[in-house]
């Protein structure tokens, strides 16, 4: 039967790709869409490297097919800086050094913007659950938490 | 090789035909959060994959019967953040919450989860303990099971060729009502029980528990509904003795084994602190105390 043709919308802009069914998603942005700020670490779901937004909810892209895709609405890492200007998590993971491999950085960016969405204000143990489905083997975590509580600061403009 | 197709049928009865077709080749896909792991590792060959998330019946949350229906492939994180559902049924919504991550729970759904039928699947002996019914459609009609003779071992189910789950009841309940599942990790979070226990119960005025129901994961090839663990709180107040009473029966009801997570002696005795734990939980729960 071919592949299958799929026409969605990534980071505002409407796209259209072709992918076999096995294709994951992080596959068809990586592959077909030539975006490849989405990373894959463990691709079972575990690391959350891969994380996007699906129709506004925050999934890992290795657990989702390409096909599934049609129709849909995600927001990866390469939608988050405004042209040059960095969002404020973006700059604030500069700020406080929150990355060295930066291989789980998109990952960790996409999912944090997620819990600010939801929690403008969390608590430091609020960010640690919030980001426990994405790992990091460099920091330690600490400066990622830190640099997540400044941002969110200053998104709330306290 | 042979090409896998992808179906996303909008009824339920498009999605029959597909699976009556494929003659036991094909897979219903849910979040995928199982599935999509077992292909890529070769454990699953799929010719078909029926994605059921386009089927109205399959991904909706409702009263019914004065309790709430939600549809088997309900994403966790639509449950966890669905208020009437999580104030009726607190110990469900429990588990539900420590299935993986928020990223994972974008996806998986409690469909999945009863029927990959791993023994350790967090959200099966919080439904079992509440009595919840899963409604099965096939190619013989329909038909009402409670959700502990779903699963008939690691990975095997009790479900017939062409047939799947579409939705869950979780069922009306007495007053000063309330449940809880506690399960045991070596981790806060994304890890798989060790231990899992599901307790649910109903007081009466005087604080004497009338009804309950404990169930277990992760301590046999399935999970547990253990009757003789819910004997030693019904008739009693669900203090001290009692509590105790219950372990040792919860303990008593365990055949796990040994693996990498935990070893056969204490997975025998955490069974039982878990349930003594979520028992205690439920009592607050039903007494308005939590």
């Amino acid at each position: 039967m071919g592949k299958h043709r799929v026409m969605a919308t990534v980071n505002g802009d409407a796209v259209e790709f072709l992918c076999e069914t096995g294709q994951t998603l992080l596959e068809a942005l990586r592959d077909e869409l030539q975006l490849s700020g989405t990373k894959e670490g463990c691709g079972t779901g575990d690391c959350g490297a891969c994380s996007v937004m699906l129709d506004g909810r925050l999934v890992c892209s290795c657990l989702v097919l390409g096909v599934e895709a049609q129709g849909k609405t995600i927001h990866t890492i390469e939608g988050m800086a405004k042209g040059e200007q960095l969002h404020p998590l973006q700059r604030k993971f500069l700020e406080h050094a929150a990355l060295q491999c930066g291989i789980c950085t998109p990952g960790m960016l996409i999912s944090a913007r997620a819990l600010l969405e939801r929690n403008p204000d969390p608590t430091e143990e609020q960010v640690r659950y919030g980001l426990a489905g994405n790992l990091c083997r460099c920091t330690g975590y600490h400066k990622i938490v830190e640099a997540v509580l400044d941002a969110a600061r200053e998104m709330r403009g306290a | 090789m042979i090409e896998m197709r992808y179906e996303a049928p909008r009824t339920l009865k498009a999605a029959l035909a597909l699976l009556a077709a494929a003659n036991g080749r094909a897979k219903v896909f849910a979040g995928g959060t199982d599935l999509l792991i077992q292909m890529r590792s070769g454990r699953v060959e799929p010719e078909l994959l029926v994605d059921v998330k386009g089927i109205p019946e399959m991904r909706s949350i409702a009263e019914d019967k004065g309790g709430f229906r939600f549809g088997a492939a309900v994403t966790g994180m639509e449950l966890v953040e669905h208020e009437g559902l999580a104030g009726m049924w607190p110990g469900v919504i429990d588990a539900v919450k420590l299935i993986g991550s928020i990223q994972v729970k974008g996806r998986a759904s409690v469909g999945g989860n009863v029927c990959n039928a791993s023994p350790a699947a967090d959200s099966v002996p919080a439904l079992v303990a509440a009595r919840a019914v899963a409604r099965i459609i096939g190619p013989n009609g329909k038909r009402e099971v409670p959700v502990e003779e779903i699963s008939a071992g690691p990975g095997r189910t009790s479900l017939g060729h062409g047939e799947m789950v579409v939705s869950f009841l979780l069922p009306r309940r007495p007053k000063r009502s309330a449940d809880a599942y506690l399960r045991f990790t070596p981790r806060t979070e994304m890890d798989i029980a060790v231990v899992g226990a599901g307790v649910n119960l109903t007081l009466n005025a005087k604080g004497v528990c009338t009804r309950a129901r404990v169930s277990l994961g992760a301590v046999a090839e399935r999970v547990l509904l253990v009757p003789e663990a819910a004997a030693e709180l019904i008739g009693r107040r669900v203090e001290a003795q009692a509590l105790e009473r219950l372990a040792a029966a919860a303990s008593a009801a365990c055949r796990p084994i040994d693996d990498k997570r935990g070893t056969k002696e204490f997975r025998i005795k955490v069974a039982g602190v878990m349930a003594r734990r979520a028992a205690e939980i439920a009592v607050k729960r039903a007494k308005g105390e939590v």
